[in-house]
């Protein structure tokens, strides 16, 4: 697994696009080759810059979806409807053209296959892309560590690597990952329960108890990810344990 | 909400330092309460960059860039601790 | 420079000749901030002019708004390259706050609630180049853009513009705020495009 920790300065390199898949409606995975990239980290993001022939340049972050492999990586961007930047990604961007980009960024909101403890995932909307690369991580190291997802999403449309998700749902006790989806707007038909927003039952009953101590990984909106800390840490679990990413208002 | 976490940081922390901030652990010379850097409250957009602490809000990081130069100001954090790759 | 991005415009913006270097024109109102927001009720609100011997004049907020005041329409220009032309605001005229002020001092450093400062020369201040402004728009100023009530200087990068001022010290010696102790320009003419110090 590619060093975290690897010395050096970050400069801004220029990748260009190898392919491009949509993933819901509004979400587009974007595959890019890298020349010089250092390898990263799951849970590690990228600052991608854009700039227009003016020289105007809007700059924004995102999280690596893919786990490490050479010079490969691939981004998840949601399209925001009045986004500067995701549009451009999700929508303009083809294979072919070149997307500027600064990282691996980031040590501490990373999942480290050497660490045993069970790992609890909450992802709140797109917050799932960089809990998305810790999966991938576990699959490419054979990690039998044991993974439970909770995800929070507005309806079943806008699960983001459904497919996937259930491929790894079914591959069984240990290669698997356990996934819990709480439905905010729309819950599917046939599933137990209307819709809800996230609370104490999904992360206790679908998550893990205090004394196990799980990694808890949490991503998403601000607001999502502060309640998400809350119930936990009122449920008994060590806020020590619990690390957050938020995906802030300014992006887009 | 108006702030961002510290992981917001990493990209322009990145190209001054040679090790990743994001997971050092900072102790705040306000009030005295140590955490890793990835927790700070993170001030996007302003003419430059600002990291608060999560307890007591006071200043711990400032940023500016421009083309050629970055200003850093680190009194807001008295101690901070970075993990390095082990001498070999 | 970065890379040329194919296919990216960015943001709706302009040129115009009315424009310093570097800027571009928008139209919405960027809401920038170095921390929390703060939420000031005026109840409590105070402005306070501190001289340089110590002398204080201050008002609370009824005593404020009882000053004379002007509606008047200004370009605004913030360093980080976006331009707001033919802004409407209320306010009370620096000159009216410093009437009755006596001083010989050269230099002033506004400040505000939560902490921010901002130096200029005391003569930017006075001319009819500055205001305490309450009204925005037509409307109230709200805490965002520097309610209840901000400092208006629109001949300086807007960074010297302290919102949510709460007093103004006057000083002999010229004394460096928030951002031009970290690479601003001390004094920030935007026609001069003094962004950075040694620009």
């Amino acid at each position: 697994m590619a060093r975290a920790a690897v010395l050096g300065r970050l400069n801004w390199l220029v990748g260009t696009v190898t392919a491009v898949r949509d993933e819901t409606a509004t979400a587009r995975t974007i595959v890019l080759d890298v020349p010089g990239w250092p390898g990263h980290a799951p849970g590690q993001h990228v600052d991608v810059r854009l700039t227009a022939p003016d020289g105007y340049s809007a700059q924004r972050s995102y999280s690596i979806a893919s786990a490490s492999a050479g010079s490969r990586l691939e981004l998840t961007v949601q399209r925001l409807e009045d986004g500067e930047v995701s549009p451009y990604l999700a929508q303009t961007l083809e294979v072919g053209y070149p997307l500027e980009l600064r990282g691996p960024i980031g040590g501490w909101f990373v999942w480290d296959p050497a660490d045993p403890a069970p790992v609890l995932l909450v992802a709140g909307g797109s917050g799932i892309v960089p809990l998305m690369a810790m999966i991938r991580a576990r699959a490419a190291a054979d990690s039998k560590v044991p993974f439970r997802l909770v995800y929070s999403v507005r309806s079943p449309d806008t699960v983001i690597y459904s497919g996937e998700l259930l491929a790894r749902e079914q591959a069984g006790e240990s290669d698997g990952v356990s996934v819990t989806y709480v439905y905010t707007r729309t819950a599917p038909p046939g599933s137990d329960g209307p819709a809800r927003r996230i609370g104490p039952a999904a992360l206790t009953a679908d998550g893990w108890l205090p004394k196990q101590a799980p990694a808890v990984f949490g991503c998403g909106p601000t607001g999502y990810v502060e309640a998400v800390a809350g119930i936990l840490t009122r449920a008994g679990h060590d806020p020590g344990l619990i690390k957050t990413e938020r995906f802030g208002p300014t992006g887009g | 909400m108006e702030y961002l976490d510290g992981n917001a940081l990493g990209g322009a922390l990145g190209e001054v330092f040679a090790v990743d901030v994001t997971a050092a652990v900072g102790q705040c010379a306000s009030c005295g309460t140590s955490g890793a850097i990835g927790q700070a409250r993170v001030y996007p957009d302003a003419p430059g960059l600002i990291a608060r602490c999560p307890t007591c809000s006071e200043v711990l990081i400032r940023l500016v860039r421009d083309a050629n130069r970055a200003w850093l100001d680190l009194r807001g954090i008295s101690c901070l601790q970075l993990a390095l790759p082990a001498d070999r | 420079m970065g890379i040329v991005s194919p296919g990216f415009a960015g943001r709706r913006r302009s040129g115009s000749e009315n424009l310093p270097p570097g800027q571009y024109l928008v139209t919405d109102f960027p809401v920038l901030s170095a921390g929390p927001t703060p939420r000031v009720d005026t109840r409590k609100w105070e402005l306070r002019i501190r001289t340089e011997t110590g002398q204080e004049h201050s008002w609370d907020w009824d005593s404020f708004l009882r000053l004379p005041s002007e509606d008047i329409t200004v370009d605004i220009h913030c360093v980080t390259k976006w331009s707001k032309f033919g802004t409407g605001w209320r306010g009370v005229s620096v000159d009216t706050l410093l009437a009755g002020v006596e001083t010989a001092a050269e230099f002033a450093l506004a400040r505000s609630y939560g902490g921010y400062t901002t130096n200029l020369p005391l003569q930017d201040l006075l001319g009819g180049q500055a205001w305490v402004a309450y009204r925005f728009d037509g409307k109230d100023l709200v805490p965002e853009h520097g309610g209840p009530a901000r400092l208006l200087v629109p001949h300086l990068y807007f960074w010297k513009s302290a919102k949510w001022v709460n007093g103004i010290d006057l000083m002999e010696s010229d004394q460096q705020g928030f951002w031009e102790s970290l690479g601003y320009h001390n004094y920030g003419d935007p026609w001069r495009e003094q962004r950075y110090w040694g620009d």
